[in-house]
């Protein structure tokens, strides 16, 4: 372990697992918390019910496609969904700093209420507290959901044979951070947004999903290694069959980035049962968030870890992001 | 760290020109090369460091079809 | 020829084991990420060399730049690879959290607008880099002078490949190169024709898409099988015989030749660039800036730089993982072969199955 924080430590990679293990797994540890999933699985008397909690800090807190409003929906209610819950309410806290702009902050709040709505959860609490600074803002959300009693929905659930779906294109929401960031001028907008539609579709039509990941910090490489180790399974996928818009492609070029480590807000890696495959595919691009999803590959017994075959057929390791990779985006 | 990319040079401002990587538009600084509009540059840092003939797709299929006679030479 | 004809070609080598060694740092990123390796013969062995500028640069040009960096009246400006590795007491991350300023840069240019909105605030470039990126530096300050921008200072860690490639020339480990492609948009094809004369040994240029690498490699198995030590270019869309002029004219008017210290291979008489005359007086103090830390015994950069082990080989390699005492790795490196995202252990170790 470092001796110091450092910017790595809030990569979501392999430094921030280390963090998470070396010091909060020393004092936190229980059945529940212990699964480390998206969502914490509540067991009440009322039935099943996913909780968590994110916390948001991009910089900046516009930008093309959302602002921090919106995304602390999308992350939490994000979360709760990927679990096979139904999200029901939010709990949002405000850190303003001094010297905040209130049409700003009207415009912010403003965005996180239509994204509520659109999600189909209330804000039914919420807490504000002004700091010294620069005129930012930062913003904590939790949120519940109700889980089905038919769905089981976990990492550990991934079994050879499985096909792994991808909901779209990779990195468009990390790019458009960076690209404000960097100044460097696109038309690359940041896919956050709420994936319910897709959840919604996926579970209407009852497709036996065994697990649901949304591809945020850390990108899919490490989404899928994650996964990989939790089920103890081999993931293969296909660099051919990964959607990455070219624009993003571009950008990742200049700054020599993968896009299979770049962060988004708005999609998601679902694994489900081989035959079922084509039809939750056909399922997911009839919804407007997955109309670029595609079937990225599939879980193996006879290897471990994650392998990527190259377009000219080679192979190759995919391993969890390291380091700090990139600055913070969400 | 020798990371260089391509990129279509679009307009040409004193030593300075707006360079199209897949529709991301940045700056360059052109002090190493001359190039005009519509060629393309290889980019490193931040600096054009090459003006390329080619596309690099007609380049790859170039260098396969004469591999033979470069190995013969 | 076909590509796959390449492939299948490369996959059945079943001639005598040849070691060819990819100089440059990107090339090996590259090799990884194409998959590369998993279309040769196991008789055909890549070495990771010395061309990436992070692995090479000794302690005192990190204790130099932690120095400025933890000054008030400066900010250190850096390519991200540099940030992790280790200094005598620190590295600059670690400076960072003791509260000294330093900031990542995609180019060195933007050095210019930052330090004329601040003229209080001195602007100290790690100056890392071998001939593709040297000439970037030398803009830069002529830039600065003519916009009489002072408060700018480069600490220089700049490298030039040739004498290097002589240095490993001279050993027996490597038997052809794939040559440094963007070093050699700069310098030309034409400066390893004297060598493969000299060794006896073949020499391609190759650029940085799958296709070209296999072609590169395929070109030096071919050659070492007949016996041939030319110099061959599979890069021509940027790589000219003579290289690009106007650079190594900038190159030669800013800079000059001097001895620098290579991690692994020790010192290296005209393998370092300087500024001289009257670009001197933006050099952050960069010559003799030799002095390297002592590595943990255990710690063989030195062997995996030159190519007599693989990282792997490494007893430090993971070896926390393995066995539950502090090893070598991404998150906790000991030499900077780990820390970079370009150097041979780091990739090695990201890509490990």
């Amino acid at each position: 372990m470092d001796k110091k924080i450092t910017m790595a430590h809030g990569s979501g990679g392999k430094s921030s697992a280390e963090l998470m293990k070396q010091i909060f797994g020393k004092y936190f540890h229980n059945e529940i918390l212990d699964r480390l999933e998206d969502a914490a699985v509540l067991d009440l008397k009322g039935g099943r019910f996913a909780y968590s909690t994110d916390s948001f800090v991009v910089n900046p807190i516009e930008f093309k496609g959302g602002n921090i409003g919106k995304l602390s929906v999308c992350g939490t209610v994000n979360d709760l969904l990927m679990m096979g819950a139904e999200p029901l309410y939010l709990s949002s806290g405000f850190i303003l700093e001094e010297g905040l702009d209130t049409a700003v902050l009207d415009r912010i709040a403003k965005a996180l209420s239509e994204e509520a709505e659109k999600a189909g959860v209330q804000v039914v609490t919420g807490d504000t507290k002004v700091i010294e600074g620069r005129g930012g803002l930062m913003i904590n959300t939790s949120g519940i959901g109700y889980i089905l009693p038919e769905r089981d929905v976990r990492a550990a659930n991934c079994r050879p044979g499985d096909a792994i779906l991808l909901s779209g294109t990779l990195g468009d929401h990390h790019a458009c951070i960076l690209s404000a960031r960097m100044g460097i001028e696109n038309s690359i907008v940041s896919d956050c947004g709420v994936l319910k539609e897709i959840t919604d579709a996926l579970f209407g039509a009852e497709i036996p999903v065994h697990t649901m990941r949304d591809v945020t910090r850390g990108g899919l490489g490490t989404v899928l290694n994650e996964l990989a180790e939790s089920a103890d399974v081999g993931i293969r996928i296909k660099e051919t069959s990964l959607p990455v818009n070219p624009e993003v492609r571009g950008f990742c070029d200049i700054l020599g980035l993968d896009p299979l480590y770049m962060g988004n807000e708005g999609k998601m890696v679902a694994v489900v049962p081989g035959e079922r495959a084509e039809e939750a595919l056909a399922l997911m691009r009839g919804t407007e968030m997955g109309k670029n999803a595609a079937v990225i590959g599939f879980c193996t017994s006879d290897s471990r870890g994650v392998i990527l075959e190259t377009p000219l057929g080679g192979t190759r390791v995919v391993d969890m992001l390291y380091g700090e990779g990139l600055p913070r985006i969400c | 760290m020798c990371i260089a990319i391509p990129g279509k040079v679009l307009e040409v401002d004193g030593s300075t020109a707006k360079v199209d990587f897949q529709g991301n538009l940045v700056d360059v600084t052109l002090g190493l090369v001359d190039a005009k509009p519509g060629q393309y540059v290889l980019v490193h840092a931040g600096c054009a460091i090459q003006v390329m003939e080619k596309e690099q797709a007609d380049e790859i299929a170039d260098l396969y079809r004469d591999m033979e006679t470069v190995l013969s030479r | 020829m076909e590509i796959q004809s390449v492939i299948d070609y490369l996959k059945g080598y079943n001639g005598r084991p040849v070691s060819l060694m990819e100089v440059c740092g990107t090339h090996t990123a590259a090799i990884f990420k194409g998959g590369i390796r998993s279309f040769l013969s196991p008789k055909i062995r890549l070495i990771s060399g010395p061309g990436c500028p992070v692995c090479v640069t000794p302690t005192a040009f990190i204790d130099r730049c932690v120095e400025y960096a933890m000054r008030p009246d400066c900010v250190l400006l850096s390519f991200g690879d540099m940030l992790k590795v280790p200094g005598t007491k620190y590295s600059l991350t670690e400076a960072k959290g003791e509260g000294a300023r330093v900031e990542l840069m995609y180019s060195p240019l933007e050095a210019l607008d930052k330090a004329a909105a601040h003229p209080e605030i001195t602007y100290v470039i790690a100056a890392v880099g071998f001939e593709t990126t040297a000439p970037v530096y030398a803009l830069l300050i002529d830039e600065a002078r003519k916009r009489g921008i002072g408060n700018l200072r480069l600490v220089t860690a700049l490298k030039t490949v040739i004498p290097a490639l002589t240095w490993l020339c001279e050993g027996e480990e490597v038997d052809g190169f794939l040559c440094p492609g963007h070093v050699s948009v700069i310098i030309g094809s034409r400066p390893y024709e004297e060598l493969a004369e000299r060794y006896r040994k073949p020499f391609a240029v190759a650029g940085f898409e799958p296709e070209h690498i296999l072609a590169a490699v395929y070109d030096l198995v071919r050659q070492l099988e007949e016996g041939t030590h030319a110099v061959h270019n599979y890069y021509p869309n940027a790589v000219k015989e003579d290289g690009n002029r106007k650079a190594l004219a900038v190159l030669g008017s800013c800079f000059e030749t001097g001895t620098a210290v290579w991690r692994g291979l020790g010192e290296i008489q005209g393998s370092g660039l300087y500024l001289k005359g009257e670009y001197a007086e933006y050099d952050g103090g960069s010559r003799n800036l030799t002095q390297d830390m002592k590595l943990p015994s255990g710690c063989r950069c030195g062997d995996v730089i030159t190519g007599r082990i693989n990282p792997d080989q490494c007893p430090m390699f993971a070896a926390g993982e393995k066995d539950g005492h502090a090893g070598c790795t991404p998150m906790s490196p000991y030499g900077p072969c780990m820390v970079s995202s370009e150097g041979a252990c780091g990739i090695w170790y990201r890509n490990r199955v």
